[in-house]
């Protein structure tokens, strides 16, 4: 690791002051900036770390409105009995993220503003139709998540949490990467009062993206068996070592299949 | 430079190190506590995890400046003098390992994972939960056996104390 300046910041009005110094990047848990700052794929100058800030901390529940702290940490959100009354999709997610480790120090503000396009929140939230809170402004999930490890966010602004209203029925499943544990395909699906919205991750070449066709059919009959038949194109999709495009079209049903079961369970 | 105070392993600790010192780095370097171990430094294989605290993280994922202020334990601070920790004792007397190499953090792993089981553990459970922990020798047998074991005896102390505190 290059050398670097770690700063605590006190407040997000604090972070935001402090990430004004050299080229600066916003620390979360780390689970990804301080492996890549180890391998010297990252080099910021200065760290502020958003972590000790309480404001960006916990989860509240009020009827069916969620709102999550951007420096809530996976093991938080897996574990909170309030969340798991109204939207246990979304704790089933934060359970399977990394590994128990990994969990205790992720945040989702750190998750969804790296958007890694084999990160599990970005379906969640993308599905759930989230809004996106930072330090001066609101965005709509449609808007926020726009490419590979991109976003709507501007230099300097901080993720402060997310917020969404907890739907009637959803599900996550992924497939993940026997060796990471990313996702080669999550599929998460969220049926609501705007109706069925289907999110994609770890398969698109632009990160996450709503399936159209699965959208439809679900729309018609909320039931795994509504899926029987049905294809996405591989267009779009990603081809690596770990699987084909192809490979991954297959995975989007599979996955959205298991995503709708576990929503009707 | 940083300033870090940290307590650990019931002792208070106060260095200046880098800012990008390594937790890990720090408990090895700057405290001679070297049980803790670095694998494969790339957040992976868990043979570096410590409680900070109460909750088990990769030290080789965290900054010792992002630790300061906290209250951390290492392999080293588990034992109660000359009396194995029962998760301790439990891998030895199932075999729970070969080399050692990844023992540190599998029993540091195991120790966070039995305290937020406290209603028990079955096999499936400690399999999913070891998924940050890897061993390449014993192919994780008798270090399943071993957490389930610990496991059954935490619980049979802890109602044990519960009796005699009633």
């Amino acid at each position: 690791m290059y050398s670097v300046n770690y700063h605590r910041a006190s407040s997000v009005a604090d972070a935001a002051k402090l990430s004004k110094k050299g080229d600066a990047k916003f620390l979360s848990g780390g689970m990804t900036l301080i492996p890549a700052m180890k391998t010297r794929l990252a080099a910021p100058s200065d760290l502020v770390d958003l972590t000790y800030i309480a404001e960006l901390k916990g989860i509240t529940v009020s009827g069916k409105t969620v709102t999550i702290g951007g420096a809530t940490t996976h093991a938080e959100v897996a574990a909170n009995a309030k969340l798991k009354s109204v939207c246990p999709a979304i704790c089933h997610l934060a359970a399977h993220i990394g590994d128990p480790h990994v969990r205790h120090r992720g945040t989702i503000g750190g998750s969804i503003a790296n958007n890694d396009p084999a990160a599990d929140y970005p379906a969640a939230l993308l599905a759930l139709s989230a809004t996106i809170v930072t330090n001066k402004r609101e965005i709509s999930a449609d808007k926020y998540f726009t490419g590979l490890f991109e976003t709507a966010l501007k230099e300097g602004e901080i993720v402060t949490g997310v917020t969404f209203t907890a739907p009637a029925k959803a599900g996550y499943s992924k497939f993940p990467n026997p060796a990471s544990r990313y996702a080669m395909t999550g599929v998460f699906v969220a049926k609501g009062k705007d109706g069925v919205r289907v999110a994609v991750t770890g398969a698109g070449e632009d990160g996450v993206f709503r399936s159209k066709p699965i959208e439809a059919a679900l729309a018609k009959k909320f039931d795994a068996a509504a899926l029987e038949g049905v294809s996405v194109p591989s267009a779009g999709l990603m081809s690596d070592l770990h699987a084909s495009a192809e490979y991954r079209a297959n995975l989007v049903v599979v996955m959205a299949k298991r995503a709708v079961a576990a929503a009707n369970a | 430079m940083s300033d870090v105070s940290l307590t650990v392993n019931g002792r208070k600790v106060s260095a200046s190190v880098e800012d990008r010192t390594l937790l890990v780095h720090f408990l090895r370097e700057n405290l001679g506590l070297t049980g803790t171990h670095v694998g494969c430094d790339t957040s992976q294989c868990g043979a570096c995890v410590v409680h900070v605290d109460g909750k088990a993280v990769k030290s080789c994922t965290m900054l010792a400046a992002q630790a300061s202020g906290s209250t951390v334990v290492t392999i080293e601070g588990l034992a109660d003098g000359a009396d194995l920790h029962p998760v301790q004792a439990a891998f030895k007397e199932n075999h729970g390992l070969q080399c050692g190499f990844c023992t540190p953090g599998m029993i540091m792993s195991a120790t966070d994972m039995i305290n937020r089981h406290p209603q028990g553990l079955d096999e499936a459970t400690v399999r999913a939960e070891l998924e940050g922990n890897i061993c390449r020798c014993t192919g994780y047998h008798n270090i399943v056996k071993a957490i389930l074991a610990a496991s059954e005896e935490m619980s049979k102390a802890g109602k044990g104390k519960a009796k005699k505190a009633a």
